[in-house]
């Protein structure tokens, strides 16, 4: 799966303005609302489903990165989005440092194949050390869209 | 590290199969690195098109191993029966996931 299968290219945010993990939650659902990808009327349920899965174990997966997720049968694909907050924000993460990469996915309730192509793509690409801080030092949205675009064509992510 | 610890170690094999209904997620994946952290013998995941370091969630991640998928799980150290053992357990537990919800 490659990152423009599930990444709303409308929706990348280069510099949170959020300092703690519900608020970068909160900012980055807002931004799949303001792109048009989630209903207005599903983003509160949609912020609570996602924290509920952080208070079952953070998804900090370590080297500044969190995965923020959950399912919610507002969607009927996967939907997704990348911010980067330049200071990082504390999260609990898994190895203990600050996050300062972030992909929230949202998807539906009966694909868990899709979710899992998500993280695998994602998760690849983050193996490689340079990608990744490249990603957190981009200077705005289309910076990162060109990075995912340059990581999809590389046909790494397939 | 020195290579002594797994000089003339065998590699022990143990075949496991991805049992609970969301497959190797984000959680599964966390607990599964950090148990096979815990051992000092090198774990490796093999799946039909990879072999992935079983001490890195993201290595882990990259499998995508949904529902149903089968896996040999390598280790080689001194504590390789031990460790597979455990981690065969994590499998044979569907880590701990029952029913479809809390599993995202």
């Amino acid at each position: 799966m490659k990152f423009s299968d599930f990444v709303a290219t409308d929706a990348i945010r280069a510099q949170v303005k959020a300092g703690t993990k519900e608020g970068v939650i909160r900012e980055m659902v807002q931004s799949l609302v303001d792109a048009n990808r989630i209903a207005a009327s599903d983003q509160e349920s949609i912020v609570k489903a996602i924290m509920k899965r952080e208070d079952l174990g953070s998804t900090g997966i370590g080297r500044g990165v969190a995965v923020p997720h959950t399912k919610h049968p507002s969607v009927t694909r996967l939907v997704g989005t990348v911010a980067v907050s330049p200071s990082g924000i504390e999260f609990e993460s898994l190895d203990g440092d600050p996050v300062q990469l972030f992909f929230l996915l949202v998807s539906p309730p009966d694909r868990p194949g899709d979710h899992l192509r998500a993280l695998e793509s994602i998760s690849r690409q983050l193996r490689d050390e340079s990608f990744c801080k490249l990603l957190k030092s981009a200077k705005g949205p289309v910076e990162i869209q060109h990075l995912l675009e340059e990581a999809d064509s590389q046909g790494v992510v397939s | 590290m020195s290579g002594a610890d797994t000089a003339g170690a065998q590699t022990l094999t143990r075949e496991v199969v991805v049992a609970n209904s969301q497959g190797l997620h984000a959680r599964p994946a966390d607990m599964l690195a950090r148990e096979a952290r815990k051992w000092q013998s090198r774990i490796e995941l093999v799946g039909e098109a990879q072999r992935v370091d079983g001490k890195s969630i993201l290595d882990v991640l990259t499998l995508a191993a949904e529902a149903g998928t089968r896996l040999v799980v390598e280790a080689t150290g001194p504590d390789a029966r031990e460790a597979l053992e455990a981690i065969g357990g994590l499998f044979e537990r569907k880590f701990n996931e029952h029913g479809t919800e809390q599993t995202s």
